[in-house]
């Protein structure tokens, strides 16, 4: 994976956010370049959920891509991924450049549908908000882990079943091995959630998108899930895209954050910029918002949330 | 008064709207062709609580701890197995039906999903007069006017009255759902997750716009939620229930400041912190399941004695 050959016409390259239109800095993972998506409404109306977003994500990083339900945050991740094009989105403009495992950089909006076929699963990978959803009822986990490893790496099935198996300790399923014959009606909430990241991880893709993934679960589990992303990305080294709404879960588990307000990207920088030093109105109110714990210790009553509302993102509705 | 069920201040005196006492809820589980009892979920164990007027109570616990149960058996929406629910110093549990409808009429729920508890044939203004038609508070255009009234409480314009819900966001329906409640000026709100569904700015304007009205009206809340940093800010009181039970109950100061319950310690250290410097390595609560309450049929629940840690602070003992 030590791709670093093909590229090496090395254009030194300017500050964060914009990246350079040529070269793709060695341990870029991902470089989204002035991306814009727009689905059509009618015949003749579009409407444009991304417009003009750009970031990278280097080796190993997390970056969080934060926003407000309709902020174009999970659109940006299908797209990655190229699945918003099934619910009538167009890429109206910018590019996805991805490096591939191979060292090659590859533009994933002009990839052909056969070979983002093949780019799923090993080399990106998606973990959605709702697991009950994302898997299939009628299959045992363990098969479902299997299918992906026996279609991108052309094992057999018993040498796919035991990668599953493997995969299925390395998230801390607790009794693995009987785990592999349950049907996902049998797991809870957060076992599902970590099957799905199990699947995610069978073909030991660079980058994996997670979007939501601790939305639907409760609080204690929540904790265990980032708990165990941090853990797997320090031990396999994985560059993660982590998509939510929670400046909670944000400081908790990113090293970069871009803010998303109405498909732009109204303010990125570290996780300490972002929480210190916020320059952006929008950025201000979202973590005005969150609830601190601790902060009414002092205090008998209730009291109402301080309010600093963005007034000009109109999500004050 | 000094006990596990009541009062904030050993002072308040202000008599109990609702008194909750030994509530119990289970579900049979039927299997084979006799359909036999196989078991049973025991959703509620043993619940006490009481609230007064104008107070918060936050019921908190995960998925399956049996909080949502408890709000409906209090909404006569489930037929709990034993205790007592009284409201107003009635009895609600084998109460006549008219005692249950003039409770219908003062209490009132909002629940989690704004999207599917609002009829999306209907337009605002039907949701909202409808409930006063039922009960018959006035002629047509009274109850129209009453409707644009709660709309601007909830600060959505009268325009909007004629709008289906499909119109509005998520924020916007749970202000129509908290409209709704307000139409027949009830003295109860039963919140059950209320705002998780919610983005946070949006979560918090909802919250102060509650806490608002409770202050306005002397509204009782009972505020069911899993998110510990929002009841920490809302509620006066907090009772925290796991498999079933309350296993502390207090004043919302000592249980977050001296949490007794090793339970309630878990739920406060999961609690994101907003604070990229405070970052936890790891929890150490890898793979720790709530365990299920289901159960044999002969099964019989130990009961734990609850131990006052503080005229307004118990905590059940455990083991």
């Amino acid at each position: 994976m030590a791709g670093s050959v093909t590229l090496n016409l090395r254009v030194p390259v300017p500050a964060d956010p914009i990246p350079s239109a040529a070269a793709l800095d060695d341990d870029m993972i991902l470089s989204v370049e002035d991306l814009r998506i727009s689905f059509a409404l009618g015949r003749r109306r579009t409407f444009e959920a991304v417009r003009g977003v750009s970031f990278t994500i280097r080796r190993g990083e997390t970056l969080a891509l934060v926003g407000e339900s309709g902020s174009g945050k999970s659109v940006t991740a299908m797209t990655i991924m190229r699945l918003t094009e099934y619910d009538g989105a167009q890429i109206a403009g910018g590019r996805i450049r991805m490096r591939m495992k191979s060292g090659t950089v590859e533009d994933i909006t002009r990839l052909p549908e056969a070979r983002v076929e093949r780019l799923r699963g090993s080399e990106i990978s998606i973990v959605f908000q709702d697991p009950m959803s994302s898997l299939n009822p009628v299959f045992r986990v363990g098969d479902q882990i299997a299918e992906g490893i026996i279609r991108h790496q052309g094992k057999s099935r018993p040498e796919a079943r035991a990668m599953a198996l493997n995969m299925l300790k390395l998230v801390r399923v607790p009794d693995a091995e009987r785990r592999m014959d349950h049907y996902p009606h049998q797991l809870s909430g957060g076992m599902r959630q970590r099957v799905m990241i199990a699947m995610a991880l069978a073909c030991r893709p660079s980058l994996m998108i997670l979007d939501e993934p601790t939305t639907a679960l409760d609080v204690t589990i929540q904790a265990q899930i980032l708990d165990l992303v941090r853990t797997l990305q320090q031990e396999i080294g994985m560059s993660v895209l982590f998509i939510t709404h929670d400046m909670g879960v944000v400081a908790e588990i990113a090293d970069r954050v871009c803010v998303m307000l109405k498909g732009k990207i109204v303010e990125s920088g570290t996780v300490e910029q972002i929480f210190n030093h916020a320059q952006h109105g929008y950025t201000q109110a979202l973590i005005a918002a969150v609830p601190r714990l601790g902060s009414m210790a002092d205090k008998d009553e209730p009291e109402p949330f301080p309010m600093v509302v963005y007034s000009a993102g109109g999500a004050a509705a | 008064m000094s006990s596990p069920t009541s009062a904030r201040k050993s002072q308040d005196l202000a008599r109990p709207l609702v008194e909750v006492r030994d509530l119990v809820t289970r579900f049979d589980l039927r299997a084979g062709l006799m359909g036999r009892v196989a078991g049973r979920v025991h959703a509620v164990e043993g619940v006490s609580f009481d609230i007064v007027p104008g107070e918060t109570l936050a019921l908190v616990g995960e998925s399956g701890c049996g909080k949502s149960t408890v709000a409906r058996s209090i909404m006569q929406l489930e037929k709990p197995t034993s205790g007592s629910i009284r409201y107003g110093g009635v009895e609600l549990l084998g109460g006549s039906r008219h005692d249950v409808l003039r409770f219908r009429r003062e209490a009132q729920m909002v629940f989690q999903d704004p999207f599917s508890s609002l009829n999306p044939r209907m337009t605002i203004a039907r949701t909202l007069m409808d409930p006063m038609r039922v009960h018959r508070l006035g002629t047509t255009a009274e109850l129209r006017a009453r409707a644009a009234e709660l709309l601007a409480r909830v600060d959505l314009p009268p325009e909007h009255l004629d709008r289906f819900p499909h119109a509005f966001s998520g924020g916007q329906r749970q202000r129509i759902c908290i409209a709704r409640a307000l139409a027949l000026d009830p003295k109860l709100i039963i919140a059950d997750e209320a705002v998780a569904s919610l983005d946070v700015t949006i979560q918090a304007q909802v919250i102060n716009l509650l806490m608002d009205l409770q202050r306005e009206r002397s509204i009782a809340i009972l505020f069911i939620s899993h998110d510990m940093a929002v009841v920490e800010r809302m509620a006066h009181r907090v009772a925290v229930m796991y498999l079933g039970e309350i296993v502390e109950i207090g004043d919302r100061r000592s249980v977050f400041t001296s949490p007794q319950h090793p339970y309630t310690r878990k739920l406060l250290s999961t609690v994101p912190v907003a604070d990229p410097a405070r970052r936890p390595t790891t929890r150490n609560l890898m793979t720790e399941e709530i365990p299920s309450a289901v159960r044999p049929p002969d099964f019989v629940p130990i009961k734990r004695p609850m131990r006052q840690v503080s005229p307004t602070h118990w905590v059940r003992e455990s083991d």
